[in-house]
């Protein structure tokens, strides 16, 4: 006989080495090689959580009890797998597009993201998933004292310690570890979903491997068998025709609605193509589970002495044959089936609680999500760690106020029926625009009122309710007696629970959002979400201004992390063709923002935390048009006449900037034609004045005669080289030039123009440093002779040191030549050096007498060889720096 | 010859999509009425003893299981044919 102390260890291992699974499974997918991970195999086995220890142990007692109405829970998922095209495909689509993160999450983001919604169907769930969490624990428990029978010492010790509260801490801790390691924005637990698939792959052989044994090494094989199962006293079929469709219908709602299903079918969900693979494998999958069930429940009829548990046969049969290791795989099974759904159902419900329930209160309290120094990342975690706890501390407070007796089948069908009622709201949402949030909270709350009056407190035997009020009725009102409502009596309790609840919840339902009109929002997330395959594209406008970005910043940092956040702000700026992190508040951005969040904190957290740096949401036109879009023509016709507007008005700002630059040319000119103007006068006023002289002055001295004519011939030279200049300019301006490309050295350049000026007769002296002289131009090289002529001459003019010097270095930086001509003077004052290279800009009127274009003149030709000329600061006198791209090769030293 | 061939083939084959798809959501409804005929079968009446025998077990096991048989298998061809169209739009499936 197996001791109680194997047992245990045994579990410890198989819980150690599903850490293990869970561990590695979560760094492959850290390091991106979980590939495999995404395998619809993996996906289908994760969608076994469907089988709890229920299924496991309870459907063989079922069966004993009443026959083949076992299937009927097998039976409904399984045609809402193979009717996948219908209703999951959508709710797939729908939880991809708008990162949903629970069942209340749907629910509410369809029904315009309603927190009131949210927090009922998150308590609903909570109220309903406790008996199931609490049947979990009761049948680990069961079982192990179903090994403990045969052990005494054992016996003892389960007297001692109380499994279920050892099994519920045990399987709060893995779920923290694994379920709440990090806040991830889909949501998604891969360690999570690997362990679970094993599991499933353990419970199934179990399951399987007790079945053949049962059928071919005790019946001795399939006719025998059948002949047992004819001869038994479930030999014949002896199904209530009602809860025979009731279930299949409430099974098939349940594998739905149930939180944890939820979570494995949507939330957990790598790839819409792996639902192709599911249709089939997982109907295969419960058929298989559900095959050996009867051989099983027969034998152990046949074996067992009367009065043993049959929910225990699945162990007690093995065990009786002496058949210790096949019970330790069978209890495996059943442990398998348990804890898996634990985990999940722990983390999906978790997931609503922090979602729903304490981080609208969080930010509440805190007054909204941008201020203060708290990191909501830890307080969501935080939230679901506790919610966690909480979750399977209410199981198990369960447990030991309902104390535990109930048939297993019996608390997993209470369970099934209470999620149900989120039927009506659930599919009304994806398939019936006209569903309101109205009409789904009365439908929800009636259908709730109902199931937990008629099924939930009769079930807690005499503690809840008084037999007075099961006989009576409360306050003697007969027809609200709970097992006979509306007068109505005779009907199986839970068949008379299911069919009251959800058909008034239906009804409920579709009146009030007959009659009820939904909020703009609404209208447009239940357009969303119904016709999810035309337009999967963003929910609802948002409108704002450039100095909430900042703030969206900070708050986003706290809830995705400061890394993710960044990159995500900079790729939403880079995508609006900003530098840096912070977008406009473009509605695009912000509905994506709004995803990105919801996947972290859900989806009604996430609009009330952005609604609340945004102001209120604002629905676009185009938005209400996409609901309203009864009247395609209409719609059509509006966004033409829209489109149309936005083109004139787009239009209007093109002439409107065109206007303005003409505006600023006209000005410029007549600028450009007063200064010019002004300079042909002042020689011309000498001129005339001088020749008037000439002409009406008698006597004059030869001297003087001479003295005059000069002054008139120099003045008519400035006159021709302004006249010079200003063509010049013209013609670089206008890129009219003709540039002369020749090859030459800069050394030879640089000496021309010292020569040309005369710079060395004269007072200046001229120092060249520079390694990089000898550099070979390929360039203009008059043109640029010209520039060094002008900026030699400007220091010769302007250079107000005792003993003038120029020093014309030559540096090599990157591909450019860099020519700096720095003087000893005094330099250009701040205030004058952005003016110099402006035309006709002189900085001080000395007779120095040029026309102030010569620096002009200077730019636009390097302009046009490619290079730059400008002032270069800070060099303890005037300075200017000519850069020029180098030539392909340097000169032949 | 070939530029006539081309669509009509496409268009033939567009159209068996769907049909697939009409298939797919209609296998689901008649699973329900297949799995719903045994309301239909005399049941034991557990207070007096009925003439007209009851479906043994053994054999409504069978019906059960065959029904279930055949749509995982209706359900197993349905995805491959509507597979093979989602694969050549999206080669990264596996």
């Amino acid at each position: 006989m197996a001791t109680l102390n194997i047992l245990i260890a045994v579990c410890l291992g198989y819980v150690a080495m599903l850490f293990a699974v869970a561990f590695m499974a979560e760094r492959a997918a850290l390091r991106g090689r979980g590939n495999w991970l995404r395998s619809p195999w993996i996906y289908t086995l994760s969608l076994s959580i469907y089988c709890t220890a229920w299924t496991f142990y309870g459907a063989v007692g079922y069966a004993a009890r009443s026959g083949l109405e076992f299937m009927t829970i097998y039976l409904g998922p399984t045609l809402v797998m193979i009717g996948w095209w219908w209703a999951l495909r959508k709710m797939v689509r729908i939880g991809r597009t708008q990162r949903i993160t629970s069942v209340a999450d749907l629910i509410s983001s369809r029904y315009g993201k309603s927190g009131v919604l949210a927090v009922c169907v998150t308590l609903l769930a909570v109220v309903g998933i406790t008996p199931y969490i609490s049947l979990q624990l009761q049948s680990v428990t069961l079982s192990f004292s179903s090994f403990a029978v045969s052990d005494a010492e054992g016996a003892e010790l389960i007297a001692t310690y109380d499994t279920a509260l050892w099994v519920a801490v045990g399987l709060a801790m893995f779920t923290i570890l694994f379920g709440t390691r990090n806040l991830d924005a889909n949501e998604r637990h891969h360690g999570v979903v690997m362990a679970i698939a094993v599991e499933a792959v353990v419970k199934l052989f179990a399951l399987i491997a007790v079945g053949v044994f049962v059928v071919w090494g005790l019946a001795g094989g399939v006719g025998p068998m059948m002949e047992r199962i004819d001869a038994s006293q479930i030999g014949q079929w002896q199904v209530n025709g009602g809860r025979w469709a009731g279930l299949t219908l409430l099974s098939a709602a349940a594998f739905l609605t149930l939180p944890r299903m939820f979570q494995v079918l949507v939330v957990e969900n790598e790839d819409e193509g792996h639902l192709r693979t599911a249709a089939w494998a997982f109907p295969t999958y419960l058929m298989l589970m559900s095959l050996f069930v009867v051989p099983i429940a027969v034998m152990g009829l046949e074996l067992m002495p009367p009065g043993s548990n049959p929910d225990q046969f699945v162990l007690t049969v093995p065990l009786s044959q002496g058949r210790d290791g096949l019970a330790m795989l069978s209890f495996l099974g059943g442990f398998s089936s348990a804890t898996s759904m634990v985990i999940v159902a722990a983390i999906a419900l978790a997931t609503m609680v922090s979602n729903h329930i304490v981080m609208p209160i969080f930010l509440r309290v805190t007054q909204g999500g941008a201020s203060g120094p708290t990191d909501v990342r830890h307080v969501v975690i935080l939230a679901r760690r506790m919610s966690i706890g909480v979750v399977l501390g209410l199981g198990y407070l369960y447990y030991k106020v309902s104390g535990g007796g109930t048939a297993l089948a019996a608390i997993g069908l209470v369970s099934f029926a209470g999620l149900a009622q989120l039927l009506p709201a659930m599919i009304g949402g994806i398939f019936w625009r006209g569903a309101t949030r109205n009409g789904a909270l009365a439908g929800l709350l009636v259908g709730f009122a109902i199931w937990a009056w008629s099924l939930l407190l009769p079930q807690f035997g005499g503690g809840a309710l008084s037999p007075g009020v099961m006989e009576q009725g409360p306050w003697g009102i007969s027809w609200l007696r709970p097992e006979a409502m509306f007068g109505i009596e005779g009907v199986d309790p839970l068949l008379h629970a299911a069919l009251w609840s959800l058909s008034l919840n239906a009804l409920v339902f579709v009146v009030v959002s007959l009659i009820s009109f939904p909020s703009p929002l609404e209208r447009l997330q239940g357009a969303q979400f119904v016709n999810i395959f035309e337009h999967s594209s963003n929910p609802q406008s948002w409108s704002g201004g450039i100095a909430q970005s900042e703030d969206l910043m900070i708050m986003a940092q706290r809830i995705l992390g400061p890394a993710e956040a960044q990159s995500f702000f900079q790729t939403e700026a880079a995508r609006q063709g900003l530098a840096g992190y912070l977008p406009e508040p473009t509605p695009d951005f912000l509905a994506r923002l709004e995803r990105e969040l919801s996947g972290a904190v859900g989806g009604a957290t996430a609009h009330a935390m952005v609604a609340q740096i945004m102001g209120a949401a604002t629905v676009s036109v185009e938005d209400l048009l996409a609901v309203a879009d009864e009247t395609a023509q209409m719609m059509e016709y509006s966004s033409q006449l829209e489109a149309k507007s936005s083109e004139l008005t787009r239009t209007a700002r093109q002439l409107r900037a065109a206007n303005e630059k003409l505006t600023q040319l006209s000005v410029q000119k007549d600028a450009f034609l007063s200064q010019i103007s002004h300079e042909l006068r002042t020689p011309m006023t000498s001129i005339r004045a001088f020749s008037e002289i000439l002409r009406d002055a008698d006597g004059l001295q030869p001297k003087d005669l001479t003295r005059y004519a000069s002054i008139i011939h120099a003045e008519a030279i400035r006159l021709t080289r302004l006249l010079d200049d200003l063509l010049d300019l013209s013609v670089l301006e206008n890129g009219q030039v003709s540039l002369n490309i020749r090859e030459g050295l800069l050394s030879d350049v640089i000496s021309h123009s010292i020569a040309a000026t005369g710079a060395d007769m004269h007072a200046l002296r001229v120092r060249r440093v520079g390694p990089a002289s000898e550099v070979m131009l390929n360039t203009d090289l008059d043109r640029l002779a010209q520039v060094f002529i002008n900026l030699i001459a400007n220091a010769q003019k302007y250079c107000d040191a005792e003993r003038p010097e120029l020093t014309i270095e030559v540096n090599r930086r990157g591909g450019r030549i860099i020519v700096d001509f720095i003087d000893n003077g005094s330099g250009i004052p701040p205030e004058a050096q952005s003016m110099v290279f402006e035309k006709f800009y002189r900085v001080a009127d000395r007779q120095a007498g040029g026309a102030g274009l010569g620096l002009a003149i200077c730019r636009e030709i390097m302009a046009r060889l490619g290079g730059t000329l400008g002032y270069l600061p800070g060099q303890g006198g005037g300075a200017f720096r000519v850069s020029l791209p180098a030539a392909q090769r340097m000169a032949a030293r | 010859m070939k530029d006539k061939s081309i669509p009509v083939f496409l268009e033939r084959r567009s159209y068996r999509q769907r049909r697939l798809m009409d298939a797919a959501r209609l296998l689901p409804l008649l699973g329900a009425l297949l799995w719903m005929v045994p309301l239909l079968w005399p049941r034991v009446q557990p207070a007096q003893g009925s003439e007209t025998a009851a479906v043994s077990t053994s054999s409504a096991i069978l019906y059960m299981f065959a029904v279930w048989m055949f749509l995982a298998l209706a359900a197993l061809f349905l995805s491959v044919m509507l597979d093979t169209k989602a694969e050549t739009r999206d080669p990264r499936d596996d």
